[in-house]
């Protein structure tokens, strides 16, 4: 009984620690918007070097290899209906709208939020993060905004990137593997897409990096003074940030459908 | 000393650094019925005692005593479980953001380890205060930058990467850092632990030369007997049995006339120093 109390109380705090943490993180960007932040812009361009382009064969290889998947394992269920053309319908709304977005956020997570948990957590356990805040040197403006901000920025762009891979690979697999013609493939591509699946699927990208970049900071700057500490807050950063973008996904897949966006 | 034999000129004055102003009565920092805690278990309590400017106060004590949790306490790290800390007028637990940014800039610490930022250079690393907090020009940071860096021995450490430099750098590296905008208080945490005894002896020189030079008050936290005698002016111990401090006094005559707690540690450390 006593330590079931206990696990509810550290429970409570560390919601209570993430919710402070998030509030930081908007009142920083209202430092920002009004010109006021302690963020340099040579840390901007920093993340966005280390988050972007260091990501793009990566979520190429994954969203490549998932669109091929998605394709097959449709189109063979398709052609028992003799409907496998509708293999581009299937394969360009479900990679733009979802798995682009999907796949790269959990890229991003195990790959940047993962960085960003063990970079903050270093940080945290050898006193830097100590020596900023004594020198009145705000670490959400200086270490977190410029890693969320970037993180943000990137990821449209990666989930687009992402998307043409996944519908390449599609195109692929129907066109060699079961005899859709190329031109047809386009077309009825071209149909189903939306302009507002393209800016679903883009927004959703952005949510989960945003998401991810946010689980990394949290869990970084929660760490303890320890090697230890640092290795469970990059786990733990992987796994909160994979349970947002899981749980947003359904959240948002839900509303925009009864919005029928 | 090498690097202390020289004659390193001061480095150029800064543009113009907002930071709290100098105190009338000459008290930088005063501590009143101070308790610190962690969870349930008090460390210290009813702590009072004041830095005066342009003097060496020696914070010693037996091992968790509290040494560096008062530090802490000190620069407005930790919250006070009763008592108050106030930087001239301002009390940390009480003080606006604003005043809390203008006091931080009046005082420099060291950490145990350094903490210098790891992903930066030693230059940068001294250079970012600056960059926050003056108006100076990337060339002008970089000029003092400098500066700082050779008046603690570390002329050509300036593109090196913190993880290039031995225990003693980093710590001369992180006294160059707390310098930076010239503040009239510096909180020094162990600045001595881990080193071998001739370095441990310059980076007490160099302490007493920042004093002369700049008349930079000087809070220091260590247990180590010679930096003790070499370097303070007063001392004040923490008593890790009875959790209250014995009021500050000059280290000599804490050893000849202090309780027979401070005497015995004074002395227990004098004759293991000896043998």
């Amino acid at each position: 009984m006593h330590g079931t109390g206990e696990r509810v109380l550290a429970g409570l705090r560390r919601t209570s620690g993430t919710l402070e943490f998030l509030g930081s993180v908007v009142l920083a960007v209202g430092r920002l918007l009004r010109g006021q932040s302690q963020m340099r812009m040579v840390d901007l361009r920093l993340q966005l070097d280390q988050t972007g382009p260091r990501s793009v064969p990566i979520v190429a290889l994954v969203c490549g290899l998932v669109g091929l998947i998605l394709a097959y394992m449709g189109a063979a269920q398709l052609q028992r209906f003799g409907a496998q053309s509708f293999i581009a319908d299937l394969v360009s709304v479900g990679v733009v709208r979802e798995i682009a977005a999907l796949m790269t956020g959990v890229i991003l997570s195990g790959r940047v939020g993962a960085a960003f948990a063990a970079q903050l957590g270093s940080m945290q356990a050898n006193d830097e993060i100590d020596a900023l805040r004594v020198m009145g040197i705000d670490p959400i403006d200086h270490l977190v905004l410029p890693r969320v901000l970037a993180l943000t920025l990137i990821a449209p762009l990666l989930t687009a990137m992402g998307a043409l891979v996944g519908l390449a690979a599609g195109w692929l697999i129907a066109v060699t593997t079961f005899g859709i013609l190329s031109a047809d493939f386009l077309a009825r591509s071209a149909q189903a897409l939306t302009i507002n699946s393209l800016l679903v699927g883009l927004a959703k990208g952005t949510v989960y990096a945003l998401l991810v970049g946010l689980a990394g900071c949290r869990q970084g700057l929660a760490a303890g003074h320890s090697a230890e500490a640092v290795g469970q807050a990059t786990t733990q950063a992987v796994v909160r940030g994979i349970v947002w973008i899981v749980a947003a996904a359904s959240v948002l897949t839900v509303l925009l459908q009864r919005l029928d966006w | 000393m090498p690097w202390l034999t020289r004659s390193t000129p001061p480095p150029p004055p800064l543009p113009a650094v907002a930071s709290a102003e100098a105190p009338a009565d000459g008290v930088l920092v005063r501590v009143h019925g101070l308790t610190m805690a962690m969870g349930q278990r008090v460390l210290q309590q009813d702590l009072n005692f004041e830095v005066r400017a342009g003097e060496v106060l020696v914070i010693m004590g037996g091992s968790g005593c509290g040494k560096s949790t008062l530090l802490r306490h000190l620069v407005g790290l930790e919250v006070p479980a009763a008592g108050r800390v106030c930087h001239g007028n301002v009390d940390l637990q009480q003080a606006s953001t604003a005043d809390l940014a203008r006091v931080r800039r009046g005082f420099g610490v060291m950490f145990q380890a350094g903490a210098l930022w790891s992903s930066m250079t030693v230059g940068e690393n001294v250079m970012l205060p600056m960059e926050m907090f003056t108006p100076a020009s990337p060339a002008e940071r970089a000029e003092r930058a400098r500066a700082h860096l050779a008046a603690v021995g570390l002329d050509d450490a300036f593109d090196l990467q913190p993880s290039a430099l031995s225990g003693g750098m980093r710590k001369r590296a992180a006294i160059a850092r707390a310098m930076a905008l010239d503040p009239p208080l510096l909180f020094l945490d162990e600045p001595s632990a881990g080193l071998d005894p001739p370095t441990s002896a310059q980076l007490d020189a160099l302490l007493l030369s920042v004093r002369a030079q700049h008349g930079t008050a000087i809070v220091l936290v260590t247990h180590e007997l010679d930096s003790i005698f070499t370097v303070a002016d007063r001392a004040l111990f923490l008593d890790a049995q009875t959790h209250t401090m014995l009021p500050p006094d000059a280290p000599q005559a804490l050893r000849d006339h202090g309780p027979p707690v401070v005497r015995d540690f004074l002395r227990a450390r004098h004759t293991e120093a000896s043998t």
